[in-house]
């Protein structure tokens, strides 16, 4: 089933994060925090939005559930969460 | 090269400290991300996918030996090791931390730079030919006028909110290799009826969802008179320009509704109301700023270097790299090397800092400490001694920048894409890449001879795709990346846009499509005739057969 989540880019370094259960912030997708689409993912947006001071335009992004973890649907989140596919040691992907 | 002044000096310092305080009250929580959107982006800073992204001016891509080592320091100590030019002849960064910013700012205004007015809906750095001041076709060097238009849009108060961004490029030559027809104005510099300096004024060209070629507002403007005829169009676009639409905003649309007599009487009306006013600039300041772009004392050389001619015949890699990327210079002796940043396979406009560095060393010994961004995301040397040419070359091969392919079909211009920005809907940077491999062969590239490739992300056109002989632009199809193509445009004098081909191609067939219309061309050519000259005699028919026959 796809879910939503939060992500933004983190205030002072840009870096994409999601947000997490404990209304905080992870540069982890695996820790985000999930709702069904709808009121609940909107209360979720919500929660982070208040958090200006940590992040930058927080938005729902569509997420599903694997085996392996968290997973994007699409690509420009896809992109967001590893780093350019042009530069693989750069971002995320290169755990940098 | 143009130096700052004491005011210069003070008003970028300012700028950073003011910046500085700013950045400050934001992450303090003093003011918001909507109070601070607007001032980080009149500093030039973005936020992309990945991280925010710094825009730098460099004004008509001029720059010196000891700024391209500082733009290199950056890169290393800000941010991940590189850098990316881009069309509007500018540098970027994709990596800054907000944190960092006003100490980026701080360090380009150590070297007379900075990030203002790269982003917003006012006057943008002015472009200009990248071989001005040593093309042997031009009347006067553009970069005077250039200078002259930076100093008068440069935090100009009435033209700081427009409708929408402003871009202006000038040549100083017929032959047009600063793609002016696609610009808000493009100047192309006249000789008047006495023989006066002067520039024909174009208006209203544009890439973007509506790709527009400029239309021509006026024959000739003397020299005397520029900022005050570009005053009287400005005012006329901030006035009636639309404000009710972003995607109608441009003077294009402007110039396209009210149709160009219309925008012709205004400004004309305006232009009356105010040319002797003093919003020129007198003479004598003129011939200052011109003073900072006189030639660099040139030796005097009659006839090619022996040793060159030896080096030439004895090396074909060097000779393949001269055939390509050196032209002549206005200056017998001389001549103008253009780096090319396109390797097989690479980025398109992306450099490395130690790369950088060499540029630099390069410039300040062989090129009069002057380097030039070129708007198809190229380097050059414009003043390069004949025989110096060959210890250039080495260092270029030391360097990884001595890629010889100028013009041909893998010097592609292409967008960030969805691989950084976040306007982007598809990749563009690996499209490039995959057509880039494709056609690595330099024989074959130097068969099929003059191809512009220009690839987009989006519909806003930064990859100049439009006027790409060859054009692609990137398109989301239900989550899909897919690639239309366009044939048989042009930046140049000859300016125009290209014609559809069909429909778009998936990422896995967009370079075997690029390959079936270049095949299609050379299969087809007469003896000589060029891509774009093959394209015109023939249409579109031929090649849609081609593309589309088995489909």
């Amino acid at each position: 089933m796809t879910l939503s989540a939060v992500t933004a880019n983190r205030l002072d370094d840009g870096v994409v994060v999601y947000l997490t259960e404990a209304a905080g912030w992870s540069e982890n997708l695996n820790d985000a925090a999930r709702a069904e689409k709808g009121p609940a993912a909107d209360e979720l947006l919500a929660k982070g939005g208040a958090d200006f001071l940590a992040v930058v335009g927080p938005y729902l992004i569509d997420v599903v559930s694997a085996e392996n973890g968290l997973q994007l649907v699409n690509m420009r989140e896809t992109i967001r969460a590893a780093g350019p596919s042009v530069r693989t040691d750069l971002g995320k992907q290169a755990g940098n | 090269m143009y130096r700052y002044d004491e005011f210069d000096h003070k008003f970028v310092e300012q700028r950073v400290g003011q910046f500085r305080d700013q950045v400050a009250r934001r992450m303090s929580g003093d003011i918001t991300e909507e109070q601070f959107r607007p001032l980080r982006l009149m500093n030039g800073l973005y936020l992309q996918l990945h991280a925010y992204m710094l825009r730098v001016a460099i004004p008509y891509g001029t720059v010196s030996g000891a700024q391209m080592r500082k733009l290199a320091e950056i890169a290393r100590k800000f941010d991940k090791g590189y850098a990316h030019f881009t069309t509007r002849q500018n540098l970027q960064y994709n990596w800054p931390a907000l944190k960092d910013t006003p100490d980026i700012l701080a360090e380009l205004a150590s070297v007379e730079m900075h990030a203002i007015q790269t982003s917003g809906n006012c006057i943008r750095n002015v472009t200009a030919d990248q071989f001005a001041g040593a093309a042997a076709d031009e009347i006067e060097d553009p970069r005077i006028y250039a200078e002259i238009m930076r100093q008068w849009s440069t935090l100009h108060p009435e033209f700081s909110f427009l409708p929408r961004k402003f871009k202006i490029a000038v040549t100083g030559c017929e032959n047009d290799r600063a793609a002016v027809r696609v610009h808000d104005i493009g100047l192309i510099m006249k000789r008047g009826p006495s023989g006066e300096t002067g520039f024909e004024v174009l208006v209203g060209g544009g890439l973007g969802r509506t790709p527009m070629i400029a239309k021509t507002a006026r024959d000739f403007i003397g020299a005397d008179n520029l900022l005050s005829y570009l005053e009287a169009i400005l005012r006329v676009y901030n006035q009636w320009g639309r404000r009710d639409n972003i995607y109608k905003a441009r003077i294009k649309i402007l110039v396209h509704e009210l149709g160009i007599e219309d925008v012709v009487r205004r400004v004309d009306a305006e232009w009356a109301r105010i040319k002797d006013r003093s919003y020129d600039l007198p003479v004598a300041e003129r011939q200052r700023i011109a003073a900072y772009f006189a030639p660099p004392v040139f030796e005097q050389i009659s006839g090619d270097d022996p040793t060159h001619l030896e080096q030439i015949a004895a090396d074909p890699q060097f000779a393949n790299w001269v055939g390509t990327n050196v032209v002549a210079h206005k200056q017998a002796g001389y001549n103008i090397v253009t780096i090319s940043l396109k390797p097989i396979g690479g980025v398109p406009g992306d450099t490395e800092a130690d790369q950088m560095d060499a540029v630099a060393d390069l410039a300040e010994r062989y090129s009069a400490d002057e380097i030039r961004v070129s708007h198809e995301q190229n380097l050059v040397l414009p003043h390069v001694k004949q025989a110096d040419l060959y210890t250039v070359w080495q260092a270029l091969v030391k360097a990884d920048l001595a890629i010889g392919n100028i013009g041909l079909v893998t010097d592609m211009i292409t967008c960030p894409g969805l691989d950084y920005c976040n306007l982007a809907n598809a990749r563009s940077i690996p499209v490039a890449q995959m057509i880039s491999e494709r056609f690595a062969a330099l024989d074959r590239q130097l068969d099929i001879g003059p191809l512009k490739l220009k690839i987009s992300g989006c519909i806003n056109a930064c990859g100049h795709h439009h006027v790409g002989h060859i054009g692609i632009l990137g398109v989301d199809r239900r989550g899909t990346e897919y690639y239309q193509i366009s044939l048989g445009g042009s930046a140049e004098e000859d300016a125009c846009l290209g014609d559809i081909v069909g429909p778009s191609f998936d990422y896995d067939h967009v370079t075997g499509a690029v390959e079936t219309i270049i095949d299609t061309y050379v299969g087809n050519r007469h003896e000589g005739e060029t891509f774009l000259n093959m394209y015109r005699r023939v249409g579109i028919a031929q090649f849609k057969e081609a593309l589309y026959e088995t489909a």
